[in-house]
């Protein structure tokens, strides 16, 4: 059992962990539910379940980043809460400011109504290449962080984001034609 | 970059957490850390009432003595062999003194 002294020191590091990617748990969250409201409760449950694991997460990471085992316990948060309540995630985020600051020129307007247009089409994707697509743009993270979270090697990895664009830019397309 | 890919890069932007969250949050969180610190003040206090769990500390202060015993043999053996060293050295001088003495008396 570990002592005091590893307890506290184990913390001021989950403390560290929780500062560092908060805005990236959050962030996954809110695109995978679609609303601030259970994306709180996600993010807020993913750090709780992390707090609960993360002396063995650290020991078995062998000092590689712990974001990916982060997100992946998020990731599998929002696939019981999908599961839970059989629905899909809402195709439109509640909150539009997360598009752009508010502007009232036409120029602006339109660009917004083309970022919304891009965001429904990821929401419309199948959940991997999504979740991908979320990893990547929303994130910042690399192949291999995502192929980490996924559980998939990075050549697969790259070819799912490949593959999501290739979609999304086919849906947009078929989008404008209509 | 493809224009899909900086059209997704605006797209999904990182999203703030909102402040209320982040109080929540902390609040839960400390809560947990502060829960899981008394239950191990707890565990420690219960082990060292048990005369079974003094095996630790006992074992530790045993492996001290031992070290500390080791390290006072080492300090003796150290010491004998400086002595025996400098008993050797005695002899050689002598012996280099009586064959100094004999080469003299011979060259006489």
């Amino acid at each position: 059992m570990a002592t005091t002294a590893d307890k506290v020191e184990l913390d001021r590091e989950f403390s560290e962990l929780y500062r560092a990617h908060l805005r990236d748990v959050y962030s996954y969250s809110y695109y995978r539910i679609g609303n601030h409201h259970d994306a709180e409760d996600l993010t807020e449950q993913t750090f709780l379940q992390a707090y609960r694991h993360f002396e063995r997460a650290q020991r078995e990471s062998n000092g590689r980043p712990l974001r990916p085992w982060l997100i992946r316990i998020a990731h599998n948060l929002a696939a019981n809460y999908h599961r839970d309540r059989s629905r899909r995630p809402q195709t439109q985020l509640e909150d539009a400011s997360v598009l752009s600051e508010p502007h009232a020129t036409a120029e602006l307007v339109e660009q917004r109504e083309e970022l919304g247009h891009v965001l429904a089409g990821v929401a419309d994707l199948p959940d991997d290449r999504r979740e991908a697509l979320i990893m990547r743009f929303a994130l910042g993270m690399d192949n291999r962080e995502i192929a980490r979270t996924l559980g998939r090697s990075e050549g697969a990895t790259k070819v799912l984001i490949h593959r999501a664009i290739k979609q999304l830019e086919r849906s947009l397309e078929e989008d404008d034609d209509e | 970059m493809s224009e899909m890919e900086r059209l997704l890069r605006s797209a999904l932007v990182p999203v703030d957490p909102p402040g209320t969250l982040v109080d929540r949050l902390e609040a839960r969180l400390t809560e947990q850390l502060d829960a899981a610190a008394e239950e191990l003040a707890d565990w420690e206090l219960r082990s060292m009432r048990n005369p079974r769990n003094w095996v630790r500390p006992v074992a530790a202060s045993v492996a001290l003595g031992l070290a500390g015993g080791a390290l006072v043999v080492v300090r003796t053996r150290q010491q004998q062999k400086r002595r025996s060293a400098t008993g050797v050295k005695a002899i050689q001088k002598s012996v280099n003194e009586v064959a100094g003495d004999v080469r003299r008396r011979l060259n006489r």
